[in-house]
This record gives C-alpha cells, structure tokens and sequence, in this order.
C-alpha cells in the first residue's frame, strides 16, 4: 500500500470539495477499496471518509417510493421491513452479494461503484486497459470463463459485479449526485453506467467531483420481483449469471385458469456486461404474452441475441438463458400469487439471510 | 464417535484392557495449546521479535514465464529512504546446489537469485530489504527489470504427447508395475472401462501465508519460520547457505497449516536467511497470498488413463492405471498418482504407470495425500463408471473386488478394514435409498443423486526421536522437534505420555519445534503422529522401567522390597500394593541433584522395519456425498457427506474427527471447485488469491460427518496407532463427483465439475 493523507468529511458539501483535490478519493466501507490499495491497483494520494456523513437514513418520500441514503450499509438496507415488502429484489439481490460482515461494511454508495473482480485487473504485471490505458486486454485470449457476454468491446471484456446494482436497474432507480459547484442531478442507474468502448477505465458518468448522496426507488412495481443468482459455490462468490425480474400478470379470463397472460416485465441481468444489462427486447417480447416456458424462451433468445462468447465464457449464453427462464417462469407464478393474494410478493420470507 | 464396526469378542477384550492401561489414547481432549491459539499467545513466525526491531524484505517476482534478466536496475530502489539492501542476481552470494541423491526433497539446498534465468512466472528476481514493509514494497516496485523472454511450455494438453518416464519417482517408487499381463487379461474381458480423468493444478494455501524471521547471532543463525520437517528445513538452508549445520536453529512451535507446501523450505525462508547473514540484522520476509501460489510449489496437473477389464458378474480381471502428470524441467517431481491402484482392489492382471511432460510452470510439491488424492478421483470414478455398466451397486462392485492379499506385493495386509467401512457407510448413510438408474431422483427444480467412493493411503514410518523428562516435582516435559502444524501434536503427545507415565494431562507439557530437541520425521506424509507417539510411548516406558526397578529396589523407597512386576505407575505416583509413593519421590532417588530423569525413545525408518517387508500397511475409508444439483442452471450444491475411516487405533477422537472432516471439505472442493488457472501463453498463474482461487465455504457444506472405526493395527507400532492426516481427502471429491453422475446422468472426467460441463446435459425446461 502506497502512503496516502486521510480526512473524515464533516458534512457533505465539505466532502466534495475535499475530494476535488487531484489524487483523492471517497471512501466509506472500504470493503473493495482496500484491497485494490493494498494490490496498487487503487493509488490514491488523499482519502476522504464519508461514511459518517448523515446520509444513512431510509426515508419515505412524499411522493411514495423509498430513498435510501448512499451512506445506508447494505446489511440495513437489506433487513429494512420496507425492502423486504416493496422491493424483494433488492433484499434477495443484497442478501446474495456478500457475507454478513461484508454488508455491514459496505455501503450503497459504494455498491454502485465497486469494480470489476476480472483476474487481469487486479493482476498489476498483466495488460488491462482498464486498470492502466492503452495497456491491452489479457482476458481477451486469455482466461476469461466469468467475463462478459454482452456489450463488451476489443478494449474490455470484464463485467461489473454488483448484484445490487442489477436489482436497482429492473426497480428503475435513480441516483442522486451532489456535486462540487452544490448542483444536485439524478441520473437513472440505467443510463449511470457506461458500455467499456475504448475508455473502460471510465466506469460511470459520475463527474469526479461528484458524490452519492442516495437512491431513490420509484414506489414499488405491481407484479412479481425475484433476484436469482447462479454461482460457483453457496456463498461468497460473484455471480457466474444472474437475473434481476420484476413480472405482473393478468390471470387467464377462462374458468379453467390456464396460464396468465403477462402484462408487463422488467429483464435485468448481471454478470454479463460491464453493466448491469437491462434487456428491452426480451421485455417487448414478453408483454401481452402467456406465461409459458415458450414464451419465455423467446425472450431469451431475444435478451441474448447480440451475445459474443470469448471461448472460455461461451456457455453463459445459454446458462444466461436457462436461468432468465426459469427466473420468468418463478417471477410469474409470484405474480399470479400476489394477484391472487392482493398483493406483491417475491420468494417467501424464509429463504432470506441463508446465503 | 469412535464406533464398533465389525464386533468380534476377542478384538473388544483386547480394547478393554487397552483402555484400562490407557485411559487417556483416544479420548476426545481438548486440544491443550487451544487457549494460547484462541487468545493470541502462540506466537507464529511472522510474528517473533527477537533482538529488536527487524528489517524486512519483500520479494519481486517475474513477470515472465520463461527467459532470462537481460538488465536490472535497482538504482531507484537503492535511494528510496529506509532501504537497506536490494539483491539480484548480481549481488547474492554464492549458494550450495541441490543434491539429488538424497532419498527426500526436503533436505536438499534451495537456491534463490543465483542466476538471470527465469524458470516461472512469478520467480523472485530481487530482494528489497529496508526499516519497514511499506518502504521495503516500494523499493521492489521502482526496481526495472528487462528480459529476454524464451519460449515457454505452458499449456499441458498440448504437451502431452512429449511424456517421458521421471528420472526417478518418489520416495523409491516404481515408475511403472506390472503383474499377469494386462493387455491379454482386458482384451478377454466381458466389459470393459477405458477412461481418461483429467485434474488439475492444485494449490495448498494453508491459512498462515509462509513467513520466516531469520536473526543473526554471532556465527549462528536463528531462523523463525512455519515448517513441517524442522530438521530437513535446518540441512537445506546450510546447505543453500554453506553454513555448518549446528550453527542454524530453526525454530516452529506453531504454524497455521502446511498441506505439504511447508515441508520444505522456499524462498522467504532462504532470502531471508542470506539477508540477515549479509546485513548482519534480523530479516523478516513474508509471502503475500498471491506470492504463495507460484513460490511453495503446487500440485501438478494430470492426464490419466484407467482401464478396467470385469467379468458380468463385476469381478476385475484386469486393472491399468497410467498417469502422465507435468513437472517443472528443472526440478523433477513426479506425483506417486498411479500407486493409488496398486494395492486397491484384486485384479489378475494389472499395470500403472507414470510419465512427466515438462512445463516452465513452478515446480511441483507435495500437496495433502500426494497420489492418492488425485488418483483416487480417476480410479474410483471410474469403478463408478463400471457398476453403472454393470448395473450393480457400487459398494457392491468394490467389496466383490476386496483382495485378501496386497495384489501387487502378494503380501498380507496388516490390518484392512474396506469392507466394513464401507457396510458401516452405507448403513449410516441410508444407501439403499440411492436410485440405481441416473437422473431418476427429483426434489423440485433439484437433481438428487447419491455417490459413493473408497479410500486408501499407504502408512510410513520414518526415524523420530523424542526426549521424555520426569521432573522432580513429577511432572513430565516431552521435547522434539516435530511440529504440530494445527494438526493436534500437542495434544495427542500429551495423552500418550500421560498414559505411559500414569499422569494427569496437566501434569504434562510438550515442546515442539525447535531444532535443539530430538530429531524428528516432523509432520507430514501422515507419518507425523505414528512415528511420534510411538517415540513418545517408548520413552515412557523406558522410565517406567527405570522407576520401577528404583522404587522396589532402593532402600530408601516406601516400596522397597516389592516384586516391581506388580507395581504400577498411576495417578502421579508408583502403586505397589496399595501403596503409592509419588513420582517425585522416586526421580529425587535416582537423580538426587534435581535435574529430573530422562530417556529417549523412538522409531526407525519403515525400510528397517521388518512388518514393513511383510505386510501392506494402509489406512482405508469409505466416502458417500449426496448432492442436489440444480436443473435449470447446473449449479452443484452439497447436501450431506459421510466418511466412515478405518485407521488403527486413534489418539485423540476430536482432532483425529477434525483431520479427517477438513480432508473430506477439501475433496468436495476438488470435485467441484479448485483449480489454479494457467494463462497458456504467458505461464502466469491467474486466479492468485482466495477470492478467485475456489475452495468450499460453510455454505457448502450443510451437514457431514466422519465416522472411525475402533482398531488396532499391531503390525504398525506397539500403540497400534496410523496416520490419517491425509485420509480424509482421499476418495472423497470421487464420491462428489459419482453423485453428480447418479443425479444428472453427465459423467464429467475433467475435474472440477463446473457447471458448465453439466450444462449440455442437463434437461430441457418446461
């Protein structure tokens, strides 16, 4: 780890000044930060602390919806009564992203803008052009078994690991930015992240004076929400794919039930792409729908038709495929549950806090 | 937990009496060095501090994986502030050579920075030294390296075809056996299995990163460091150092785990050694976790072809295991895989075999159950392979093919309990429930299947000496030099002496690990707690002779006069009817001057040990693993696992139960998770930490047990004690993967068994 200065930020205006000095950096958990500094991957000359900022609050605002604090770790957001019944997704997705004490570390604000776990990257004698431009990608080539599928360029080929941030995606959340000049502007977390192109060391279009002060979520979605994550083991990996979904049905109009026609959906994956990979298409393609694994096949092969392996990472776009089916098929049965219930609901209450 | 298997009136007799002599062998104790580990008072090498302040270093790997340093600028490291001592190639001293007539690796010398060739991604190629590890890791960072990069083998299936035989196998082994004639033997075989298993490079990564603290006094040399062997370690770095041996001490009370990557000594051990003798200062260099991985060595990857030749009724006729496995070109190692079948199940005909393919890849080392632990994961897969062409039960097809002879050596074995292992498993286990027909078991969106697989691992001896002193206050110091790597020495000495010596645990204390006491076998090749037990035992009775003759014979004793053959040494003192004299008392006779009385004891090595001509001495054991596999993505999860193990008699229940359970963790990783990545066309090893570098997390492990038979192997050792230390990785990932077989119906031959080779086979979604 290289010598750095450290300052803890007495409220936030003073932060983003703080942090528009050349070489410095927010930190708050540290839970990805740190470990890049220790590698030298992350050389920051100043650190601001944030995390005691008071913007850790859960709060309602007037208009319905949720707006949680960037400085909320994620263990909170993840057990809040609201979460849980609004935005399942986000409470599977947060609960599947890391150990317990990995979340009461980490914050949302720093979710957002975790980096990629590419091997490459973090390999400092290995080409990355994200880590050092102009360097090259030794992933392309090169082993490349968990990178991305979808939207990747000759430039990048790594994929973004939030779960978080693919939950927040289908829940069409918004960001909240502060800058240095006391602008405030929210951006869609959709259009936060940026596509690797030729610049992939540019991650998001957070302007470098610029700090998280909270996400705001739209009130709940009618329908079914599940997070599913396929992974190498039972805790404490990325996700080899994951699927974000948010599906609500209209029940079948016949006496004898049959399957329900979906009314709309939200298609979200993660693991993919150097962003969580939202897919309109399969979205088009399932609305007006029946709820059948037909249907959702389409989907599939709609949300994956523009996917390139890279020869190691091949078999993700049919795993990315087969999980977003069987995600659909759950999320509906979920919707169709609710409907019948009057209400929203995810997967049952019980399956939480295991992994 | 230690449970009847077979129950016969004799052997239970013999237990009774056994227990009677010694209450404590066996017993479940506490590990006795557990309140120093939990509150941070068992000082580990890393973190000595001796003669003031160190300075440290910190090593600058290559980044090539083969050529050589055309230029080395240290110039910039040389002025950063603090920085004592940068070493290349140009300024470190002359070293010793590796001597290669040695029977072990691990005494050899073990040179560093003795020349500008690069042999391996990530092989140091300077030392920083400096005032602090910030300053010493900054200096390694501004030093320029040019090199000349060669061309490098990297990528094992394209070299297999450039397999020759090893120079010389381990430990004596045969390269290649052959008994009946196997080709004539599979060729009129009813059914035959003709396989090939891959598995891969494997790392040990034992939780304490290798660390050495290397101080300088006078013409001696105290060296700090985390080691399985302390006596071969002291041999190679005089021998790399061009030191007399006495003038190096090495000392290892604790260490965090090796898994063989500590047998020997590597490069921070060595570097730091030659820094300390240069600047005359202490020296510490730690590896970080991502320098582990090229720098202890790793388990090579492997090629194997296993024939199996039965006839309908599941009797082999013929058995061929051939291993091609890679070796560094510079360093021979060649994994003893194929001698897993050697003396596993009863065939006519059989051969093995094993062939190296050089890869400039880091060397090859012993990694837990060299051999076994890979051979074990072709073999018994592939006798899973043959019951399901068979259509018989695999635990079945395994105890039809129990030979009542060693089938190679044609000798006895001294005591082996398979079978019962695996009736014993396969009742806990609720066997008969397993579907005989694949992918037939479904719970939801899950594929159930059910797995089972043997175990068996060869048990060494080697020479080990050990000091047992009688106090004058009666109680009991053990001194050797073996170590206890986690593994429960301290313990398990501590029961063994106490037994012998009729004292309470307390009253005894071991001291381990330092090159001043007896010389031990160390730990390692699961020889550790057989050789030093027995040592131990031996001793101990040793003294009991000697306090016995005194205290019936010397005048000034209570129980002069009394025939010593009825006199006992029990709760702290010398019994003789009905009379007890304390320990003390009697050692004050025989060493009125108060230095206590002593005696030594030990074991020679198995060559010498005529039972060892004699008989097949092995450990054996039985895996079942159920696992859900999930039908839509192919995610592999766990739900139970049973080892029931057969080994002799048992020291201590708990941490011989720990052993084994931790073996049995590492073979589902195996199975399903573990490989260090290769980039084929640099030599670089990819995935250097624990983040990337797969192993089994608690999650992954729901429910699993192991089970030990009761025993007594009197062939082994008068305590009728074996190792286990490696069993319990033995046959277990082939139990995992048989089960994802008997789930899905996909046979994957190329371990791990990601999800994505199921992928293909899964079935389509509805």
């Amino acid at each position: 780890m290289r010598p750095f200065t450290y300052e803890r930020a007495t409220d936030a205006r003073a932060a983003v000044a703080a942090v528009s000095r050349p070489g410095a950096k927010f930190i708050s958990g540290g839970t990805n930060l740190l470990d890049l500094m220790k590698l030298e991957i992350e050389r920051p000359d100043h650190l601001v602390d944030i995390s005691r900022l008071p913007l850790a609050a859960i709060e309602d605002p007037p208009d319905g919806g949720l707006r949680i604090g960037a400085q909320a770790v994620n263990s909170q957001v993840a057990a809040d009564a609201r979460v849980r019944t609004g935005y399942p997704v986000l409470a599977e997705a947060l609960v599947a992203g890391a150990s317990g004490q990995l979340r009461n570390m980490a914050s949302v604000g720093g979710n957002l803008l975790q980096r990629t776990r590419c091997p490459y990257f973090y390999d400092t004698g290995a080409g990355c052009n994200k880590r050092a431009p102009g360097s090259g990608c030794d992933a392309i080539g090169g082993v490349n078994r968990t990178h991305a599928i979808l939207g990747a360029s000759d430039s990048c080929i790594a994929t973004h690991p939030s779960d978080m941030a693919v939950a927040m995606t289908a829940l069409e959340a918004r960001i909240e930015l502060l800058g240095a000049d006391r602008s405030v502007r929210t951006v869609a977390v959709g259009d936060f992240y940026r596509l690797p192109g030729d610049t992939p060391h540019i991650e998001t279009v957070l302007r470098p004076d610029e700090m998280i002060t909270a996400v705001v979520l739209p009130p709940p979605p009618p329908g079914g929400q599940l997070y599913r994550k396929v992974r190498d083991r039972a805790s404490y990996e990325f996700a080899v794919v994951s699927v974000a979904a948010v599906v609500s049905t209209d029940e079948g109009t016949s006496t004898g039930g049959g399957p329900g026609t979906i009314a709309d959906a939200r298609v979200v994956f993660g693991g993919v792409a150097h962003k969580p990979w939202r897919s309109f298409a399969a979205e088009d393609s399932l609305r007006d729908r029946p709820a059948t694994m037909t249907t959702y096949r389409a989907a599939a092969e709609a949300a994956l038709a523009d996917a390139v392996g890279r020869g190691g990472n091949d078999f993700k776009i049919e795993l990315a495929r087969r999980t977003l089916c069987r995600t659909l098929a759950e999320a509906a049965e979920a919707a169709g549950d609710a409907q019948r219930r009057g209400g929203r609901s995810g997967r049952d209450e019980g399956d939480h806090g295991t992994r | 937990m230690l449970s009847g298997g077979a129950g016969d009136p004799a052997g239970t007799r013999a237990t009774m009496a056994r227990a009677e002599e010694s209450p404590l062998i066996g017993q479940p104790l506490n590990r006795v060095d557990g309140p120093l580990k939990v509150t941070g008072r068992a000082t580990y090498a890393y973190e000595q501090w001796e003669a003031g302040p160190p300075l440290y270093g910190f090593i600058l790997g290559a980044t090539i994986g083969r050529g050589r340093i055309t230029r080395i600028d240290t110039a910039r490291a040389e002025r950063l502030p603090g920085v004592r001592l940068v070493m290349t190639h140009h300024n470190a001293p002359p070293q010793g050579t590796r001597d290669e007539s040695t029977f072990l690796e691990f005494p050899r010398a073990f040179t560093a920075l003795a020349n500008p060739e690069i042999h391996f991604h990530g092989e140091p190629v300077a030392l920083a030294v400096a005032t602090t590890f910030e300053q010493a890791r900054a200096a390694a960072g501004l030093i320029d390296v040019t090199y000349a990069v060669g061309p490098g083998r990297y990528d094992f299936a394209a070299r297999l075809d450039h397999a020759r035989t090893p120079k010389k196998m381990k430990i004596g082994l045969a390269a290649d056996t052959a008994v009946g004639d196997f080709d004539a033997g599979f060729d009129a075989a009813d059914v035959t299995i003709d396989q090939h298993y891959t598995t891969p490079f494997c790392s040990a990564q034992p939780m304490e990163p290798h660390a050495c603290l290397a101080v300088p006094r006078g013409e001696d040399l105290i060296v700090h460091t985390g080691i399985q062997i302390v006596d071969m370690a002291r041999t190679s770095i005089a021998g790399t150092l061009r030191m007399d041996e006495r003038r190096i001490h090495v000392v290892s009370p604790y260490i965090g785990g090796g898994f063989g990557s500590k047998l020997r000594v590597h490069y921070e051990t060595i570097l730091a050694a030659i820094a300390a003798r240069v600047l005359d200062r202490p020296v510490k260099i730690a590896l970080t976790r991502q320098q582990t991985f090229p720098l202890v060595g790793m388990r090579p990857t492997s090629h194997q072809r296993v024939r199996l030749g039965s006839g309908r009724d599941g009797r082999l006729v013929a058995i061929a295991h051939d291993v091609t496995m890679s070796t560094n070109p510079d360093v021979e190692y060649a994994e003893q895989t194929g001698v897993t079948t050697r003396s596993l199940y009863a065939a006519p005909h059989r051969a093995t075999s094993h062939r190296l393919t050089a890869l400039d890849l880091p060397r090859g080392e012993d990694v837990r159950a060299p051999g076994h632990a890979p051979g074990l994961m072709a073999v018994e897969a592939a006798m899973d392979e043959l019951a399901h062409e068979l259509s018989m039960d695999p635990v079945e097809l395994r105890i039809r093919n129990e030979p009542e002879l060693d089938p190679e050596r044609g000798v006895p074995f001294s005591d082996r309990h398979l079978v019962d292992c695996l009736r014993e498993g396969e009742r806990r286990f609720g066997w008969k429930r397993r579907p005989m027909k694949p992918a037939t078991l479904r719970e939801g969106r899950r594929l159930i299947g059910y797995g089972v697989a043997a175990a068996i691992r060869p048990h060494p001896q080697w020479a080990t000496r050990v000091r047992v002193r009688l106090e004058a206050d009666g109680t009991a110091v053990v001194q050797s030099d073996m170590t206890d790597m986690g593994t429960g020495t301290y313990t398990t000495l501590t029961q063994v002496a106490a037994d012998g010596l009729g004292l309470p645990p307390e009253r005894v204390r071991v001291e381990l690990g330092r090159s001043e006491f007896p010389v031990s076998g160390g730990s390692g090749a699961s020889w550790g707690a057989g050789n030093s037990s027995t040592a131990v035992h031996r001793a101990c009775a040793a003294l009991r002779d000697e306090l016995l003759a005194a205290a019936c014979g010397d005048t000034r004793s209570p129980l002069y006069g009394r025939d010593p053959a009825t006199a006992v040494l029990a709760d702290g003192g010398v019994r003789a009817g009905g009379v007890s004299v304390p320990l003390g008392e009697i050692v004050g006779l025989v060493r009125p001057g108060g230095e206590g009385l002593a005696a030594e004891g030990g074991t020679r090595p198995m060559a010498e040990e005529p039972n060892y001509a004699a008989y097949s001495i092995n450990t054996y054991g039985a895996h079942f693993a159920e696992v859900g596999v999930d039908a839509d993505t192919g995610e592999i999860r766990l739900r139970r696992m049973l080892g029931v193990f057969s080994a002799g008699r048992v020291l201590n229940a708990k941490t011989a139960r720990s052993q084994l359970l931790g073996g049995m963790i590492w073979g589902l990783g195996m199975a399903l998770e573990e490989a260090v990545a290769v980039d084929v066309r640099s030599g670089a090893l990819v995935n250097r930490d624990l983040a990337q570098y797969l192993v089994p997390v608690h999650a992954d492990v729901p429910e699993i047990d192991a089970v030990i038979l009761e025993g007594f192997d009197e062939k082994a050792n008068p305590l009728g004690v074996k190792g286990l230390g490696e069993l319990g990785i033995c046959g277990a990932g082939a139990a995992v993967g048989n089960a994802v077989f008997n789930a899905t119906g996909v046979r994957v031959r190329d371990f791990p068994i990601t999800l994505e080779k199921l992928l293909p086979g899964l079935p389509p979604q509805e």
